[in-house]
């Protein structure tokens, strides 16, 4: 029975899934529907996972599906949905080109279990401690997410940049440029890392982070190993020609034993399609019979790799320091830089209590306690209110978003963010509910606002408030100056935002560590005299 | 290459405005941008749709023909601020935009621009003001405003506080530019009307607010490229909670327009049917005090239209 149709088919989604996933973290112009956007990530592993727990709904199912696929066939999610796990796919498949023949080849090696099994271990006991930090280190979603948004995004940007200004001079204006913000070095720090280390291991290793590190390959490899399906070497036909093991990425075929380490096995069926004699097959156990592959001995002496003493790569190191040089020379070209406009510098620093979560989000705590930090709103929020945090949170929240109103403000009528957000970090609200969650209030400091300061009108603040929670009343001779009305304050930052001092604002969000609901702004009857007359 | 020669016409014109500005002749200036000088100083149409209002009060002007020649290129500069429906009023009437520029291409016009710095995200505003759809129908171009490339530094000689500033390179280089504000309230500055809305031609608006606005909206009222056009929509007028509105309650439907060639003139009487008198709007009373033009309608020669 061959079997080689299996490969083409894992190809194929897997593209599909790859492009789509990283369509969703590269749309800077919010092309795609919110609906489909969901649908895209609905099936990611640990996003999946933290909405079932925050939400215990049946709606939420993305890893139940999961789940069900490793019992029937083994690990394929790592070969099919997983976009970091493809990702590797392709690097590796672009790296053998570029690879001498002996280079070429994959060779089985011992697996890694006690740091593999360590960090599931630590992901699972650190989230029942109510802590959702290491799991958004190790997850291989929130992981590509980040990569994308932070590395692909602006790639894609700048070539639409690029092209929208060639067509501009042919009079096209569809393409319109776009915007790059700045992003803080210590949130590129971890980002870097894993880019780093899955490049380097993908091009000499294969699959070796998905099984070293990542959590979700070890629980899934766990499961794997009571798969309905599992990949075996029968004996009897095996010539032990060794193809199937050069050809495994996961290095899981120890085709000398003639055994196959199946939790390694990330289901990409090159091993079927190679086979000369058959002799690896997908062969279905019922669930009494023994299972072999649980009692799989030790690997044999054949542990070497491919391309592992390489020297140091010159050029590698080129290109993180250029790539690192390109994000701190975008800090040249961000929206977020603050020209002192004003003549006397503020002083009153901003002294916030809490930082401000997305509306959806419910509160600190929730947010906090799900968020994978995967970036999904940071991409797609229309304003770059979204900015991820820094020390915002504390440590253990660093590149979680937050509503950061120097950066923008969370336009009234936009709930993308709470749509789209697959680990129920924010949850959906409907529009005419989210123009009353009350995610902070505004604070005034009159002692930096230029009316006060330099006797002149300003309002900037007033301005742009949707509610007009942020009004503005007499002050001295016929100037007016802010005043905040807290009730119907929404925080949604855009007086901040809009206030023109610095260093200091003169108007700030505080944030709710729980979020409240803001009352309806006032409606009353306009008194308007009608006349026909021309008052000139 | 073409923006370079714009600095040097500009530069020519910028000398004479200044001198015909010191002889008082600031109408006779006008009259040289079209063929026939502009017959009033001011129309106000009151009682008809958008589109109509402003049919009847651009031809009672002398027709679009006297402000657009075959192959000229022409900017419009609407109110698109706000990520509002047209029935709030913080944006300026789609319709009256889509007229203005089906009467520009009809006049000869090789192209039209349209475009805002707005303040809300700018696709969302396109989008939802519903301008994006009628200049596309009207046979016009929408163009973005929202990166600071777009913009150039040009100075400003006489501006007491604002003496340079960014502006669109759409202003700089179009033959023609109709300003079209929307009649509203203005939390700070009282009204935001047609000297107001040129704060949307600039990059950096907290600039203005930092340094005495009024100040800075007379200043910039100053900028040698002015709008040889304004048209103040005024069919539904957003009467407070102003410039964004809070909701369709702070509108009233009140049917009119008007057309001026000078700002000063458009603000001073827009200011009136606010129940102000246009000193007590200081930006107004500083650009009349800066001689950008009279915000005393007396001696004026004014043109009403009731439909």
């Amino acid at each position: 029975m061959k079997l080689s149709y299996l490969k083409k088919i894992r190809v194929a989604v897997s593209l599909i899934f790859l492009v789509a996933t990283t369509l969703v973290f590269v749309d800077y112009r919010n092309i795609l529907p919110e609906k489909l956007i969901s649908g895209i990530v609905y099936l990611q592993f640990v996003p999946s996972l933290l909405k079932f727990i925050n939400l215990v709904s049946i709606a939420v199912l993305g890893f139940i599906v999961v789940f069900v696929l490793t019992l029937l066939f083994g690990r394929v999610y790592c070969s099919t949905i997983c976009p970091l796990g493809i990702l590797q796919d392709v690097i590796s498949w672009i790296a053998r080109k570029f690879k001498k023949r002996k280079k070429r080849y994959y060779a089985f090696s011992k697996p890694h279990n006690i740091l593999w099994y360590s960090l599931l271990a630590l992901s699972i006991i650190v989230l029942l401690f109510g802590s959702v930090f290491v799991v958004s280190l190790l997850d291989p979603y929130s992981n590509f997410g980040r990569i994308m948004t932070y590395f692909g995004k602006p790639v894609v940007v700048l070539a639409n940049n690029g092209i929208s200004s060639i067509l501009e001079k042919l009079d096209i204006f569809s393409l319109y440029p776009v915007n790059l913000v700045n992003i803080p070095f210590w949130v590129l720090v971890f980002p870097v890392i894993i880019g780093v280390l899955v490049v380097w291991l993908s091009v000499t290793h294969g699959r070796l982070y998905c099984n070293t590190v990542c959590p979700v390959g070890a629980l899934l490899g766990l499961l794997s190993k009571v798969a309905l399906f599992r990949i075996i070497i029968d004996e009897e036909e095996c010539t032990q020609c060794s193809l199937c093991a050069r050809v495994c990425k996961a290095s899981c075929m120890n085709f000398l034993q003639a055994e196959v380490d199946f939790s390694r096995c990330v289901g990409c069926y090159n091993c079927l399609t190679v086979c000369p004699t058959n002799a690896v097959k997908y062969k279905s156990f019922s669930p009494g019979s023994s299972f072999r592959s649980l009692t799989g001995r030790k690997g044999s002496d054949d542990t070497g790799t491919v391309g592992g003493s390489d020297e140091p790569d010159l050029g590698k190191r080129k290109f993180v320091k250029g790539s690192l040089a390109y994000f701190l020379g975008m800090a040249g070209i961000s929206i977020l830089q603050e020209k002192p406009v004003n003549q006397n510098p503020t002083t009153v620093p901003e002294d916030k209590d809490f930082p401000v979560s997305p509306p959806g989000s419910l509160s600190l705590e929730n947010f906090n306690d799900h968020c994978t930090a995967c970036t999904l709103c940071i991409s797609a929020c229309p304003t770059f209110v979204l900015q991820p945090s820094i020390l915002e949170y504390g440590l253990t929240g660093i590149m979680q978003p937050h509503m950061d109103y120097h950066a923008g403000y969370c336009n009234y009528d936009c709930t993308i963010c709470a749509d789209i957000c697959p680990t129920g970090a924010i949850l959906p609200v409907a529009l005419e509910k989210k123009k009353q969650v009350q995610m902070g209030i505004a604070k005034f400091i009159q002692e930096n606002c230029i009316v006060h300061t330099d006797k002149t009108d300003c309002g900037a603040c007033s301005e742009v408030c949707p509610t007009k929670s942020c009004h503005m009343v007499p002050y001295e001779g016929t100037l007016v100056i802010p005043e905040v009305l807290e009730k119907t304050c929404v925080g949604c930052g855009a007086c901040e935002f809009a206030c023109p001092t610095t260093p200091y604002k003169a108007i700030f969000v505080n944030g709710n560590a729980v979020h409240q609901v803001a009352e309806e702004p006032v409606e009353e009857e306009l008194k308007i005299q009608e006349t026909d007359d021309w008052p000139f | 290459m073409k923006r370079r020669d714009f600095f040097r016409n500009s530069i020519g014109a910028g000398i004479a405005t200044g001198a015909a500005l010191h002889l008082g002749g600031y109408k006779r200036l006008w009259a040289t941008s079209g063929s026939n000088a502009a017959p009033y100083d001011l129309i106000a149409v009151r009682g008809g749709e958008p589109d109509v209002m402003f049919d009847r009060g651009i031809e009672a002007f002398g027709g679009m023909k006297s402000f657009v020649k075959a192959g000229q290129t022409v900017v419009i500069k609407p109110n698109i601020g706000w990520d509002v429906i047209p029935e709030r009023a913080a944006d300026t009437n789609p319709l009256v935009v889509k007229r203005i520029v089906e009467q520009c291409l009809a006049a000869g016009a090789r192209q039209v621009y349209v475009f805002d710095n707005t303040i809300d995200e700018m696709t969302r505003c396109y989008r939802n003001s519903g301008i994006e759809k009628a200049v596309k129908d009207g046979g016009g171009k929408m163009v973005p405003g929202h990166i600071e490339s777009y913009y150039q530094e040009v100075p400003i000689p006489n501006g007491e506080r604002l003496k340079r500033a960014k502006v669109h390179e759409l202003i700089l280089e179009s033959d023609v530019f109709i300003n079209v504000p929307v009649m509203k309230t203005h939390s700070s500055t009282r009204l935001s009307l047609a000297m107001k809305n040129l704060m949307g031609v600039v990059w950096d608006r907290r600039f203005w607010h930092a340094n005495d606005l009024h100040q800075c909206i007379a200043d910039f009222a100053m900028f040698e490229k002015k709008p040889h056009l304004n048209v103040l929509d005024a069919y539904n007028a957003l009467m407070r909670n102003g410039p964004r509105g809070v909701s369709t309650s702070d509108v009233t439907n009140m049917k009119s327009m008007l057309i001026a060639t000078n700002m000063v003139v458009l603000d001073a009487a827009a200011a009136k049917m606010f129940g102000h008198e246009p000193e007590t709007i200081r930006y107004i009373r500083r650009a009349d005090e800066m001689k950008v033009g009279t915000m005393n309608l007396d001696n004026l020669n004014i043109h009403r239209i009731q439909i």
